[in-house]
């Protein structure tokens, strides 16, 4: 059998991967869909407990996770649609005006 | 009865609501009035319902306190709202009550007209309401409490008339008048302050009873109680204008003339003497304070009287003879004698009350015109406030058997027996100085000819006004009989009803000498003597000659502009406190404290600040991506220091 | 090795690589659909924990709704490549990957304290709990306040993702 570590692993190595997107990507939407990856890692973690604990309320959160996601995809591709009409780029160093 | 206090203190807060409140959109002047006048009447029928229940009920039992909420609590520290019926508070609510009363319903026909005639009537309620809360509190924060809202109302009602100029030292119109009210009582406060915190850093305790009772087992002769006294005394010179803190008083006059008979003259004024009379424990074991309580209310009420008799504007005259009456009462309070002063406040509120309320009334039929020069012969024009104000002019004289007779005789003989001689001649002597310039006053206002311009058509007083000085009058009359001495025959009711409030104060007293029933009757004789002499010389002459002042000007110059001109004093203070005091803050505070030294730190914190945030906010780059770099970093820190540290 | 063993690390090796491909494409159209790739990936290693429920709505959620927005605002703005991603490196662009070994190293000694017990393997009890019907059950007993609130959640960005996106202001 498989132990938890090794999904833990996997979980961790994909977290990390999209850290490293949202950290380095310039594309408003590739730093997006880097979220949504760091987001799928946690879940996988969820998913991973519930199964070896037998714990239903993990899977239960990943649902909800889910809901959160598919919110945050609607606002936030709707901003970064606000965005480029007023940029007209999806760069976020284009986007420094949080500032002072 | 005592249970229903509240309600007496309930009724001016309704009052002071529905007027401050709906005041301006009551249409009726009579309305407004009458709702400020009972706010004040039935309290006074429940405080004479609480007496009544006093009377019939033993001595040991007429002392009651009646909690209403606890008003403050900190730690060991509890102030409660709660109200102490006893003697000296009933009689003290009486007076405010009925005096207050009375004048309220003669400001429904003195008002009339006025563009804040509900602004007025507000400011009233408000007056009675913190008047009876400094009389009937019973403890000295609550007190403190009436005695700065008294203070307030003065200052309010001092410059009611805001627009109108109004002459005086260094003062041109009716707010500064009020200002220089409300700063030098100030002075007076902030002693008053002082000594209630020395009181409770030395019993732990601000509650009147609970301070008696830890003070009863002190030694008379302690320094503590020594500075406590005389700090809650220099509070009282303020209240109560005396020296040194008397200069407010005669430029009070630029209120309304209702606001002068009930503030200036019945009661506020009066407080002082009250708070003195409630603490006389305190004063009876410090008996340096007693002292120089004496000497400064006898040199208060010979330097008034003496200034009164040199002043031509009406109100000013019974402004000085009432700072005078004051220092009669802080006299009495000075040499032991608690009940003649508290005796010397009632009479006096009635019949100085009586005084101002008639002045009033001449002052309104002369259309503002308030210089006693230009009046004469108006008795045959108004005879009811001719008369009462002639009966109010004899009782304050001290014509037997009126009640100023029996209140400052008994002042008198109190100043001879347990003072010394010389505090009864400074006294006689400002006594005759009353009696003349009062009757000076009486006859250049209302006696000889006619001196007013021809246009002015001088008519009696509406009976809204007349009413309450008729009732005043009486009270003026019989006031007196409340305190016949034992040496005319009389019981004396209103000594022996104090005698429980005061007993333990007297107990610390030395006794007085006995002297015989002869040497009463003499110093009474010559009491009337006095007041006979100076009615009679300030009669006769300004009736032979109203300008009788151009003589005495011309023959004893110097005197004579002394006095007009109050000693100098308010020039002295000028010239001496407020403008270096003006001076130093304009030169060294403004400009070197506060703009160079305050704003300075201020400022060079800010530019010292403000050149850090220059460097630091370059961090803030805008950029989300460097903030989510950073939420890493503090990601990593607190991983790390939890797995590795 | 079992079958289901094989199953997991085979999915295991196609999800970070097609992680890999995500963050490295300059063509954001290319790296949508490795994203897709990830998550059909992801759903696979659901079903090997017997998560069906979690797995489903996995291929219907993400990469079958979210995924298709993100692809259609990407045709909708047509956008080109990254041209100047390595012309203007920022010093995030060393600092980034930098930052995530750091992480992954503190993550991967967490992970080393999670062994033995239950945690070596799945427990009997996951296919009961993974069916639809149970989640059900949870979603509409014990968690059915969080539920109804997921459901404003959604509503309320509905309203927010018209009006960010209407053309003008108000």
């Amino acid at each position: 059998m498989i132990p938890i570590s090794h999904y833990l692993i996997l979980s961790a190595v994909m977290f990390t991967i999209g850290c490293a997107g949202v950290l380095t990507r310039r594309n408003a939407i590739i730093i997006f869909m880097c979220i949504e990856l760091m987001l799928n890692s946690v879940n996988l973690t969820f998913v991973a407990f519930s199964a070896y604990l037998g714990d239903s309320a993990g899977q239960i959160i990943v649902f909800f996770v889910m809901a959160v996601a598919a919110a945050e995809a609607a606002v936030g591709l709707a901003i970064v649609l606000a965005l480029f009409r007023n940029k007209k780029s999806v760069d976020i160093n284009d986007v420094n005006i949080l500032k002072w | 009865m005592h249970h229903y206090v509240g309600l007496i203190v309930l009724f001016p807060l309704i009052g002071l609501i529905v007027n401050g409140l709906f005041g301006r959109h009551i249409r009726s002047e009579r309305v407004v009035g009458w709702i400020g006048s009972l706010a004040v009447g039935i309290p006074f029928l429940v405080a004479a319902a609480i007496l009544y229940g006093m009377l019939g009920s033993p001595v040991e039992e007429r002392s009651n306190t009646v909690t209403l909420f606890t008003w403050i609590a900190a730690g060991s520290f509890q102030v409660n709202a709660a109200y102490q019926v006893d003697q000296l508070s009933i009689l003290m609510t009486l007076i405010v009550t009925g005096v207050g009363f009375l004048i309220h319903v003669y400001s429904i026909g003195y008002m009339h007209g006025d563009r804040g005639f509900w602004r007025f009537f507000t400011y009233l309620n408000l007056f009675i309401f913190a008047m009876l809360n400094l009389v009937l509190a019973d403890n000295y924060v609550l007190m403190f409490l009436g005695w700065e809202g008294v203070g307030l109302c003065s200052y309010l009602l001092i410059g009611f008339w805001y627009e109108k100029k109004f002459a005086g030292t260094s003062i041109t119109w009716t707010g500064d008048a009020a200002n220089k009210a409300f700063w030098v009582n100030r002075i007076g406060d902030f002693a008053f302050m002082l000594g209630m915190f020395l009181i409770f850093r030395e019993f732990g305790s601000l509650t009147f009873s609970t301070v008696m009772d830890s003070a009863s087992s002190l030694a008379p002769g302690n320094s503590t109680m020594f500075w406590i006294t005389l700090l809650l005394f220099i509070g009282a010179t303020g209240k109560s204008a005396q020296i040194p803190l008397f200069v407010w008083l005669p430029d009070a006059m630029a209120g309304p003339t209702p606001v002068s008979a009930l503030i200036h003259a019945a009661t506020m004024v009066t407080a002082g003497v009250y708070m003195v009379a409630r603490n006389s424990l305190l004063y009876a074991l410090a008996p340096d304070t007693m002292m120089i309580v004496a000497v400064i209310g006898a040199l208060t009420a010979i330097v008034a009287a003496s200034i009164g008799l040199a002043q031509n504007d009406i109100k000013k005259v019974l402004a000085y003879s009432t700072v005078s009456q004051l220092g009669y009462m802080f006299l009495a309070l000075g040499v032991g004698a608690f009940t003649a002063g508290i005796f010397h406040v009632m009479t006096h509120a009635f019949f100085k009350a009586c005084l101002f309320l008639g002045s009033g009334s001449v002052i309104h039929a002369m259309h503002e015109e308030q210089d006693i020069r230009k009046m004469g012969g108006l008795a045959p024009v108004m005879p009811k406030t001719y008369y009462t104000f002639l009966i109010s002019s004899f009782a304050i004289a001290g014509f037997p058997p009126l009640s100023g007779f029996f209140s400052k005789d008994e002042i008198l003989w109190s100043a001879f027996s347990q003072g010394s001689v010389l505090l009864w001649a400074v006294g006689a002597l400002a006594a005759l100085m009353t009696a003349f310039y009062m009757f000076r006053m009486v006859t250049l206002t209302f006696l000889g000819t006619p001196r007013w311009a021809k246009d002015k058509h001088p008519h009696e007083s509406p009976p809204t006004m007349t009413i309450p000085l008729i009732v005043l009058a009486f009270l003026a009359v019989t006031g007196g009989f409340l305190g016949i001495p034992a040496a005319l025959g009389g019981g004396n009711a209103l000594h022996h009803w104090l005698h429980p409030v005061f007993e333990r104060a007297l107990d610390r007293l030395p006794t007085a000498h006995e002297y015989s029933h002869m040497t009463e009757y003499l110093f009474m004789l010559v009491s009337v003597v006095i007041g006979v002499s100076g009615f009679w010389f300030g009669r006769k002459i300004y009736l032979a000659n109203p300008d009788a002042d151009d003589t005495f000007a011309a023959k004893a110059g110097g005197v004579f502009r002394t006095l007009s001109r109050k000693y100098y004093i308010d020039e002295g203070y000028m010239r001496g406190i407020v403008n270096p005091l003006v001076a130093t803050s304009d030169r060294f505070l403004s400009r070197v404290v506060d703009t160079a030294l305050i704003d300075g730190f201020v400022n060079g914190l800010a530019k010292v600040t403000a050149s850090f945030s220059g460097v630091l906010r370059l961090v803030q780059t805008g950029v989300v991506q460097s903030y989510a770099s950073m939420i890493v970093v503090g990601l990593l820190l607190v991983l790390g220091l939890i797995l590795l540290g | 090795m079992t079958f289901e063993t094989i199953l997991f690390y085979v999915l295991a090796l196609a999800g970070i690589v097609s992680a890999l491909l995500v963050i490295t494409r300059r063509n954001p159209m290319h790296a949508a659909l490795f994203l897709i790739v990830n998550f059909v990936a992801l759903a696979g290693i659901y079903l090997t924990l017997h998560a069906q429920f979690v797995a489903i709505t996995q291929v219907l959620v993400y990469a079958g709704a979210i995924m298709v927005l993100v692809l259609f605002v990407i045709m909708l703005l047509n956008l080109q490549n990254e041209q100047d991603l390595f012309e203007k490196r920022s010093w995030r662009s060393y600092s980034g990957p930098i930052l995530s070994l750091l992480l992954l190293a503190l993550l991967l000694r967490t992970v080393a304290f999670v062994s033995g017990g239950s945690f070596d393997r799945i427990s009997p009890e996951s296919e009961r709990i993974g069916t639809v019907a149970n989640i059900g059950q949870q979603l509409f007993t014990a968690f059915v306040f969080p539920f109804e609130m997921a459901s404003l959640l959604l509503l309320a960005a509905m309203v927010g993702a018209v009006i960010l996106a209407k053309k003008r202001f108000p």
